[in-house]
């Protein structure tokens, strides 16, 4: 279509051979080799809402300090210290602050979007069918989509910790733990480790809304379809979670141990929480992503 | 597509849904439970001539027939009302219940008797003997039904006091009670007994103060008093003012007590009247004593007493020491009734096999923090045999500390705290909320070094204090109760974590002692502390104060001071190694939940896998495309593609066309395989096509619009599509598709910026990308300008003519006239007809007379050229 070059010109060369691989491919072709992965992270990296949700976590624990800073002495500590009484004792204690004040809405909302937007997008995209006819097979785009959307989810859950330990430490010194409740004061040395676990922990927590929010994702056309549905979900299981009255039930909500992670920084850590929350989270988690791939496999695109 | 038949499905199942919940909710869940209000007359006093009216309430069972009986008594200050709720839980087991008001409480008439022999416990017997005439219980023989009492506090000892004097009572159930309330009153930790005790002032001035006018008041607006607001009660005289619903005799006794702080002999045998302790070796029925570990009025070595007591006569007794009591704490309501209840099924109902829910000795102790509202959890640790105050062992731990002076003030103020009487609600929500302080220069301190190991403390501590009176400095003459050769002391085991906090003194307990000091010289007392169940962690220390004041006691109002030492360096703990928590372990499901969500999910994701052999057939490879058979449904059934079959053979230019809804573009999705057909096949170069099959690389695809990442530029675009396939980039042939795609310099730019042409023409280009064998384009016009055009339909022709095979759909009939060789009719869904371009025109030229052109052949085809 442009005129200066022929059609003869722009299309030299004759069809592939047609003594192509068995199973008919062309040459070059091989479905163990398409959507590396750096390609799909590369996809991914370059939108908007990727680039603010990483500013947003990284920024937050700056915001955070700049808070405490500025109201700093206007708060009279009640009865109990809380944990945002201890937030600024040093920088493991405010690590632990951020950490609490974002694993229940802002990180869901994080890992819902980097799950739930990785297919739902393409679909709404178009872009979606031009890939499955490349051909990446179904199950292959789901995993690879899968792996690099938790990688983004993994990122941004520990990148909000470990910003908020050095904005933490900058500010207000790295000094020991002392333990919401209580006030005792345990050794940093002591306790970095477990802050790992910690990590590690509401990391492993968030698989739920990440699985559900895939799971919503390979099945829908609209991105916020998929994140407000994962959102959603999670704000449901935090109400019936507060209802005492469904006794133990409760202990099978998916988001019932998500605060779990605050028996490891006690003086005696107690792990029989977080154990009982990893089994619950890993037991949705790869129930709904059997879903989604079964789904998904099944699927008539017609987006 | 199948997703549509979803809002069905979905009304389907959030009507299922609603109706599950409206039915369960609706579902009568227990047997309702009516209350029967009744007067009940009674006889009583000393000469049986008494006549007071109670005022009860009877629950039928809910079963029906004739079931045991229970009878609730309530608190002091409370009224029949106070133990409705537990009535309703108790009949809707199936008990016959009653519920009373006891004499000069509530509406009942009468008055006050401290659960006297004479007085309540007469008129229980006739409430038994009333329950034996009910049709609805179970008698064990005539006059004497199957009965038990349970109740809290001044309920509590009723039912003691009860079952010592009535024989035809069964079982009871004493909550949170005495076993002498002089000791009660008068408590003193060496074991001297009340006469020497110390006066629980605040607690026996709250207690006898809601026996008082204003309750009664209370209460009657409780019950209704509002509706005849015209009954006005008459001025009080002077008798009711001071002794409110008392007995006159109890009343002048309290009032006595009350102002010396000493007790009189007369006093102690008048509260021991009303106490278990009056009735040795008399209870001989099953007891299960329920008493709170936060309870500075009645405390643990209360039950202690009264379950030895029972325990002696060789009836089974279970103590619960639970966390609630006169002072707080959770109280435990469903748990208490959980143990009543457990406690009467098997002695009244004699149920027998199943888990007992009883145990002989059950502690509740802290169970963490519950993890979804971080709201504090109980646990309940139980053991075989209740070991007493002493526990089953007992470990020493030495104390340090000189000996200190320590001073009383004048007037007794200010006074340490160690609970609040009264106030037991304002800590109840908080955990461990610490409210003890001991005042500068009245205390001394006697600390263990850090522990090594934790250490549960179950019982009663036990240390030897010596204390000199310092001479001139204690005035001597004692103004209405410090004898001079006396001192007032009080012991606490505090529980110190280190400098960081403050100590913590387990329940807010305090051990009064008062020990005699003979004339210069140094007297010496083995002070048994609070008993507590608690636990020292290690690291902490334990703590044993001694202060010479406390709010809730009278204390010596002569200032004075004291040297208190340790006798022996130590403190001996009791323990009780047998106590056994349910186990905390990993609960089961933490490795079978997600093993067993693992094999499910592996059973999901391999039973939806197609079969993935190639099904290849090798004759058909020189045919870039047949379709045989396809058919595709809608949702609703309506068929988008019907039985379609038709062939392109190599170097075609094959027009696909058709009107709206035709089915072109369905078929388009079903060749690239992102549509399940129903029926038929499709194969290129002889492979049949199913979603990912590997010959879909020879097929290059424009269907639909075109889908790019809008964020990037179009050259990336183009560049992460082609790496995404995974194929070698040298056989992308960039160079050739950037040029049809001919967009200069805006290739760098986003794509959200391009116009709806430029999209079109980069969509093209994708499809050209690695020059596929099979080239598919819908409606490649659209969008484009008549040059654009122009230069499409050479490039396209050109494509063609080097052996490859290129499909269009299109409604620009001229524009297919022009650059197709063959055509594909479509109407319907159907197939209409297949062929070259030249042959359909020709055909159509014959029939008519006159040179024709495609529309009007397309036109008269789908039948709408009229």
């Amino acid at each position: 279509m442009n005129g200066t070059h022929g059609p003869g010109t722009a299309l030299a060369g004759s069809p592939a051979s047609t003594g192509s691989p068995g199973d008919g491919s062309a040459p070059g072709y091989l479905a163990g080799r398409t959507l590396p992965l750096m390609v799909e992270v590369v996809r991914q990296f370059k939108r908007r809402r990727t680039l603010v949700m990483f500013g947003l976590l990284l920024a937050l624990p700056w915001i955070l300090v700049i808070a405490f800073k500025v109201g700093a002495g206007s708060g009279q500590p009640g009865n109990t210290l809380r944990i945002s009484d201890l937030a600024t004792e040093g920088g493991l204690n405010f690590a632990a602050f951020a950490l609490s004040v974002s694993a229940s809405f802002l990180l869901v909302v994080a890992v819902a979007l980097f799950c739930g937007d990785t297919v739902a997008s393409e679909a709404s995209w178009s872009s979606l069918r031009y890939l499955l006819a490349a051909p990446i097979p179904r199950d292959r785009l789901l995993r690879q989509k899968l792996i690099v959307a938790m990688g983004y989810s993994a990122a941004a859950v520990i990148c909000l910790p470990l910003m908020a330990l050095l904005a933490g430490t900058l500010a207000f010194g790295w000094n020991d733990v002392r333990v919401p409740g209580t006030g005792e004061t345990i050794a940093a040395l002591e306790v970095l480790p477990r802050f790992g676990v910690v990590i590690l922990y509401a990391l492993i927590s968030q698989f739920v809304v990440a699985a559900l929010a895939f799971l919503l994702s390979a099945g829908t056309d609209s991105p916020l379809g998929a994140v407000g549905g994962a959102v959603g979900l999670v704000i449901v299981s935090s109400i019936l979670q507060a209802v005492e009255a469904l006794g133990s039930l409760r202990e099978f909500l998916p988001t019932f141990w998500n605060t779990a992670w605050l028996d490891a920084l006690a003086p005696q850590p107690d792990y029989s929480g977080m154990l009982k929350g990893v089994a619950v989270s890993v037991t949705y988690s790869a129930i709904l992503i059997a879903f989604a791939f079964r789904r998904f496999r099944r699927k008539d695109v017609v987006s | 597509m199948k997703l549509a038949r979803g809002p069905a499905t979905w009304v389907a199942v959030v009507t299922v849904l609603v109706v599950g919940v409206a039915t369960w909710l609706l579902w009568p869940s227990a047997p309702s439970v009516r209350a029967q209000d009744q007067r009940i007359a009674v006889l009583d006093g000393p000469q049986d001539d008494q006549q007071v009216t109670l005022d009860a309430s009877f629950f039928p069972p809910a079963g029906g027939g004739r079931a045991p009986a229970v009878l609730l008594a309530h608190g002091f200050g409370g009224s029949k009302q106070s133990v409705r709720d537990a009535a309703v839980r108790l009949a809707q087991e199936g008990y016959a219940v009653l519920t009373w008001s006891a004499r000069g409480f509530g509406r009942s008439t009468g008055q006050i008797a401290l659960n006297s022999p004479d007085y309540e416990v007469k008129d229980v017997r006739q409430l038994v003997d009333w329950m034996a005439r009910r049709p609805e219980v179970q008698l064990d023989a005539a006059g004497d039904p199957r009965l038990g009492i349970a109740g809290g506090s001044y309920g509590g000892a009723i039912a003691l006091m009860a079952a010592a004097h009535d024989s035809r009572i069964d079982a009871i159930v004493p909550q949170v009670t005495w076993h002498d309330l002089a000791d009660a009153l008068f408590p003193n930790a060496t074991g001297q007994g009340p006469q020497n005790g110390v006066f629980k002032r605040m607690w026996a001035g709250l207690f006898f103060s809601r026996g008082g006018p204003a309750p009664e008041a209370g209460v009657a607006a409780a019950l209704g008093g509002a509706a005849r607001p015209t009954r006005s009660a008459p001025p009080l005289n002077a008798q009711e003012v001071r002794c409110g619903r008392f007995l006159p005799a109890i009343c002048d006794m309290y009032q006595q007590v009350a102002e010396t702080g000493r007790p009189t002999q007369s006093a102690v045998e008048t509260l021991r009247r009303s106490s278990p302790i009056s009735v040795p070796g008399k209870i001989r029925i099953p007891t299960l004593l329920l008493q709170g570990q936060r309870d500075s009025l009645f405390p643990l070595g209360q039950a202690d007493a009264n379950a030895r007591a029972i325990a002696a006569t060789g009836v089974p007794v279970g103590v619960a020491w639970f966390d609630g009591g006169h002072d707080g704490g959770n109280g435990e309501v469903d748990w208490l009734h959980e143990q009543t209840l457990g406690w009467f099924d098997r002695h009244l109902k004699k149920t027998t096999g199943g888990e007992t829910v009883n145990s002989p000795f059950t502690v509740t102790r802290d169970g963490g923090r519950d993890p979804g509202t971080r709201r504090p959890v109980q646990l309940h640790a139980t053991s075989g045999g209740y070991p007493g105050l002493s526990g089953t062992g007992q470990t020493s731990v030495p104390l340090g500390g000189p000996e200190q002076k320590v001073a009383n003030p004048p007037g007794g103020s200010p006074a340490s705290i160690s609970a609040v009487p009264g106030f037991g609600g304002l800590t109840s929500g908080v955990g461990n909320l610490n409210v003890s302080v001991d005042m500068a220069g009245q205390s001394a301190d006697f600390d263990s070094a850090p522990l090594t190991a934790p250490l549960q403390v179950t019982g009663s501590s036990t240390v030897k204090v010596r204390v000199r009176s310092e001479p001139g400095a204690a005035s001597g003459a004692g103004g209405e109760k410090a004898g001079p050769g006396e001192v007032t002391l009080f012991a606490k085991l505090y529980d110190v974590a280190g400098d960081t906090q403050a100590p913590i003194l387990p329940e807010g307990l305090a051990a009064p002692v008062r020990i005699a000091l003979p004339e210069g010289g140094a007297g010496e007392a083995t002070v048994s502390l609070p008993a507590i169940d608690h636990r020292f962690d290690a690291g902490h220390r334990l703590r044993v104060t001694f202060t010479t004041t406390d709010l809730g006691y009278s204390t010596p109002v002569t200032p004075a001071v004291y040297t208190v030492g340790l006798a022996a360096p130590a403190v001996t703990v009791p323990t009780d190694t047998t106590l056994r928590a349910p186990s905390t372990g990993p609960a089961w499901w933490i490795w079978a939940l997600p093993l067993a969500s693992v094999v499910v999910a592996a059973a999901l994701v391999l039973s939806g896998r197609r079969r993935r052999r190639d099904d290849h057939d090798p004759d058909l490879d020189a045919v870039p495309l047949r379709i045989n058979g396809l058919t595709k449904a809608y949702s609703n059934g309506e068929l988008a593609v019907n039985d379609l079959s038709f062939t392109v053979e190599h170097g075609q230019v094959l027009g696909l066309l058709g009107p709206n809804g035709a089915g072109k573009t369905t078929t388009m999705r079903m060749l690239m395989g992102l549509i399940h057909p129903d029926a038929g096949e499709i194969r290129i170069f002889g492979h049949r096509i199913v979603p990912g099959a590997p010959v879909l690389s020879r097929l290059g695809s424009f269907v639909e619009g075109p889908g790019f990442l809008p964020h990037m530029s179009g050259r990336a675009n183009l560049e992460l599509y082609w790496k995404a396939t995974g194929r070698p980039t040298q056989d992308a042939h960039f160079a050739e598709a950037l040029e049809i795609a001919g967009l200069g310099g805006a290739l760098e730019r986003a794509v959200r910026t391009y116009s709806q042409g430029m999209r079109q023409r980069l969509a093209i280009a994708q499809a050209m990308l690695g020059l596929p064998d099979l080239l598919v384009l819908d409606e490649p016009a659209n969008g484009l300008d008549p040059p654009q055009i122009r230069e499409m339909r050479k490039v396209l022709i050109a494509y063609a003519a080097r052996g490859r095979t290129v499909i269009v759909s299109s409604h620009l009939l001229a524009e297919v006239e022009q650059t197709c060789s063959h055509v594909v009719v479509m109407h319907r869904g159907r197939l209409i007809t297949a062929g070259p371009v030249s042959d359909l025109l020709s055909g159509r030229t014959a029939a008519n007379g006159s040179g024709t052109r495609l529309e009007d052949v397309f036109l008269d085809l789908i039948g709408e050229n009229a």
